[in-house]
């Protein structure tokens, strides 16, 4: 059977459940703003422990990421995801979650083209086009940065 | 006064992304590139780093942070290497995130089995 886009297009809108908007977004508003809120008393513990404004940053994606690579690892993060949905994506929770998942589940495939490979099919191209994004930029500072100083 | 700021702002953030979810079947890896290129662009505009000063880490956590900290570290790398900066300061700024993830990742596939995703 063969298939104009517009006819696909139109199965597709049929066939998948439409997800309930308001109730998505609320779930999305209080957990991604969970998470946040979380990442602010860790920084703020940070600073209080001594550490720089940059270094208590950096402390907290650190200590986030380990927080969630452990609810990855017994398999919370993703009950949480289910229902949560872009609030457990866009938090860096949800990248430490994209590397660790894929990590656990290819380990049958081996350590080096099943973990150390899969680790990247979501962190690979944030990382990807966030450094050409940062190299860009940096090509453009360089060149406006004589004018401004 | 900080926290709730860091509240708002962060779920905000997370909506925005459910949105593009929702309304136009973007994938996850989409929204994440997206928001991290975007972070970079806000940054590079000068829009970001005031929004880090009033939430705090609702502005840093959320993936657009990331793309923040990338733009400031070739900012930075470029005023003090030249046109250099350009290539080592984002990977240097975001190098111990990317540590963290991958070391995070290697250990929990060794110690955990793989589960049924429900």
């Amino acid at each position: 059977m063969e298939f104009s886009k517009e006819q696909y297009a139109r199965l597709l809108k049929q066939a998948c459940p439409r997800s309930p908007l308001l109730r998505d977004c609320l779930w999305a508003f209080f957990v991604g703003g969970g998470i946040c809120l979380l990442g602010e008393g860790i920084r703020t513990a940070w600073l209080a422990a001594g550490h720089t404004l940059s270094d208590a940053g950096t402390l907290t994606s650190a200590t986030l990421i380990v927080i969630s690579g452990v609810l990855t690892g017994l398999g919370w993060y993703q009950k949480l995801a289910a229902k949560a949905g872009a609030g457990t994506l866009v938090p860096i929770t949800g990248f430490a979650n994209a590397v660790v998942s894929p990590a656990i589940e290819f380990r049958c495939e081996g350590l080096v083209t099943g973990v150390g490979a899969r680790m990247f099919s979501i962190a690979g191209p944030v990382l990807v086009y966030g450094l050409l994004a940062s190299a860009v930029w940096g090509v453009i500072w360089w060149l406006i940065r004589p004018w401004l100083l | 006064m900080h926290y709730l700021w860091a509240f708002v702002v962060g779920g905000t953030l997370c909506v925005a992304g459910q949105l593009l979810i929702d309304l136009t079947n973007l994938t996850p890896a989409r929204v994440l590139v997206l928001y991290v290129t975007s972070g970079v662009a806000l940054s590079a505009i000068g829009l970001y780093g005031p929004l880090v000063e009033l939430a705090g880490a609702g502005a840093t956590v959320p993936l657009t942070g990331f793309g923040h900290l990338l733009a400031q570290g070739v900012k930075r790398a470029v005023d003090e290497q030249g046109l250099l900066g350009a290539l080592t300061g984002g990977g240097a700024a975001c190098a111990a995130g990317v540590a963290a993830s991958l070391i995070t990742g290697v250990i929990a596939s060794l110690l955990t089995k793989s589960r049924d995703q429900n």
